[in-house]
């Protein structure tokens, strides 16, 4: 298979779920679905975020809400088909969710192929393309997360469509290891899902969304590829989450930077090609290909204390 | 410049430099941008009372104190003012000054106003069953009536009752339970009160409100200070401090009376009951909010 190097059209839904309401929510991506076919909007991947389809902070929620992750494929591919037509184009979409697999709970983001079944495009069908499970779990404050769902055990990079991609959730990218593993895999762009509620609000926004701008912006500057940040909105119990969804390109540029709070859809185009300008002037990369072995030898050696 | 490791270098310096006093570090912790926090404050109340709840208007008792009229412009902001229902509940003691005051915020909103007198009701109570109650147990009599007062009005109004607490008072325990912080949300409860008056200033809640001595008003000449036996600006500072987790060795390091971190330590510790539900003895592998746990929202 050839390495997409080419543009991508990205929807990022700035997504404000129901409470709890799986069904409702994946009624209301249908919604977004049909706006793409009605203003022929140019899209070839909506990015979501995490919790997309429940909304965050469902405590013991979580057993009535996740789903697996067939149902969840079946179920917006059907809802695509009938908003779309049974003829519908392929669409990529990447959202969060609650997953249930063998009684045992996660939070994770699928990436998904969607389009009319006998659609083919350069090999590529409707299905699962991959499925994250979130690796970091944040339960402190007013996060409790590790109560309630189970720690994914993979990183991966992935073929899509549209290039090689990785998918990381919220605290994942905290952690700079994990999208510097997903580099080295031979990620083009990060899809990052969050839920953020905001505080802090002593400055001009919530710092936690200066915070999280600065976070994918180093990680751009640092690997030389795209990260495309989905944030969560809307109140759950009081808490507020952010918004300003931001895109970061290969140079450590913001190229978007979606409103506070508001739900809304934003739309950017980005060019893969750019990887391979900033990667000539910025070769970090590679250099760290170089000295892996290395490191690796030094992070096996980190004693367990 | 080459710099040296002894003599008066830029390192050298900074090392010496005065250690951040108490208050830089509190202000810092306490800082707010009034415009940014009203905006979120205001959606909170959209999404909570309109989105969330389906009600249209909301029901604010109306004391003619900071809280309550910065909660009535916030409500004001977020459902028009023809949206909200002030309820001034004046008890036979209750100072004039203070049914002035809460007309003053109607005048400015042009919200709706309706003032209805709890002194029958609380003294059909009082007067004939517990007339040699103390203050205290009569303050808490008003304060619950007054919420029996809110709770039906909002059922005749189809108005969701908003809650008026500020975080220095939740902290300090220094309100009726079940009666002040009974309304099912609150814009105001995780501002302190120093927070509240400058955000009430910034939104143009009338000086005259702002900067008058708080007091519950439940008993004549009483203010919140002197019950308290610390100013809020003090108090604010040490809960800013405690709740950030700075250990009680370290404020007074900072330069804090010991007696002042204390007396603030002893009114947070000595109330956390009073943050929570009721307490239910557990029985089974699914007792509610023990067990069987969803969030308020769900």
């Amino acid at each position: 298979m050839t390495q997409y190097e080419g543009k991508i059209n990205l929807l990022l839904a700035q997504f404000h779920p129901k409470k709890g309401d799986y069904d409702h929510n994946v009624r209301r991506v249908g919604d977004i679905f049909e706006q793409i076919a009605s203003e022929k909007l140019d899209v070839d991947v909506i990015t979501m975020p995490e919790a997309g389809l429940t909304g965050y902070f469902l405590e013991g929620g979580v057993r009535e809400s996740a789903r697996r992750q067939g149902q969840v494929f079946k179920d917006l591919q059907a809802e695509y088909l009938k908003r779309c037509g049974s003829n519908a184009p392929l669409l990529d979409i990447t959202f969060g969710y609650y997953e249930e697999y063998n009684g045992v709970f996660y939070n994770a983001a699928l990436y998904l192929t969607l389009g009319a079944e006998d659609k083919t495009e350069n090999g590529w069908k409707p299905g699962i393309v991959h499925n994250h499970r979130k690796f970091f779990l944040p339960t402190y404050g007013v996060f409790d997360e590790e109560r309630f769902v189970s720690r994914g055990r993979k990183v991966a990079a992935f073929d899509t469509r549209f290039g090689k991609a990785g998918v990381l959730i919220c605290e994942d990218v905290w952690h700079s290891i994990t999208s510097t593993i997903l580099a080295l895999q031979g990620a083009q762009i990060i899809y990052v899902g969050n839920a953020s509620p905001a505080r802090t609000f002593a400055g001009d926004e919530p710092s936690n969304l200066t915070r999280w701008r600065e976070l994918v912006k180093s990680v751009s500057d640092e690997h030389n590829l795209y990260m495309v940040l989905t944030n969560l909105v809307g109140f759950e119990g009081g808490k507020g989450f952010i918004g300003g969804s931001v895109i970061t390109n290969p140079f450590g540029e913001v190229v978007l930077n979606g409103p506070v709070a508001d739900e809304c859809l934003l739309q950017a185009q980005i060019d893969l090609a750019d990887i391979v300008v900033a990667r000539a002037e910025n070769p970090l990369l590679a250099d760290l290909q170089n000295s892996l072995p290395d490191l690796v030898a030094e992070l096996n050696a980190i004693e367990r204390h | 410049m080459v710099l040296k490791i002894s003599g008066e270098t830029k390192i050298f310096n900074l090392i010496k430099q005065d250690k951040p006093n108490a208050e830089q570090i509190a202000s810092q912790l306490l800082k707010i941008n009034p415009a940014l926090v009203r905006d979120w404050l205001v959606a909170f109340l959209q999404d909570e009372i309109i989105r969330r709840r389906n009600f249209k208007k909301a029901i604010v008792g109306l004391s003619g104190g900071v809280d309550s009229a910065l909660v009535t412009y916030l409500c004001a902001a977020a459902l028009g003012p023809e949206n909200v229902l002030a309820v001034r509940m004046p008890y036979r003691t209750s100072s004039h000054e203070s049914l002035d005051h809460a007309q003053l915020v109607v005048d400015a909103l042009g919200v709706q106003c309706e003032t209805i007198e709890i002194s029958k009701a609380v003294d059909g109570y009082l007067e004939t069953f517990e007339p040699n109650a103390d203050g205290r147990r009569r303050g808490n009599v008003m304060a619950r009536m007054r919420m029996i007062i809110i709770f039906d009005q909002s059922a005749k109004h189809d108005a969701l009752p908003v809650g008026t607490g500020n975080k220095s008072e939740r902290l300090f325990g220094y309100y009726t339970w079940h009666a002040d912080d009974s309304p099912p949300i609150n814009p105001i409860g995780d501002l302190y009160k120093s927070q509240v008056w400058e955000l009430a200033r910034s939104m143009g809640v009338p000086s005259v409100i702002v900067d008058k001595p708080a007091s519950a008003d439940l008993i004549q000449g009483q203010t919140d200070e002197s019950d308290f036996g610390i100013s809020y600006s003090k108090a604010d500072r040490i809960l800013a401090l405690l709740l950030r987790g700075y250990s009680r060795e370290r404020i007074m390091g900072m330069g804090v009376p010991e007696a002042e971190v204390d007396l603030v330590k002893r009114k947070v510790d000595s109330t956390h009951w009073k943050r929570h539900l009721p307490t239910t003895a557990m029985l089974s592998s699914t007792s509610i909010n023990d067990y069987y746990l969803r969030p308020v929202d769900y």
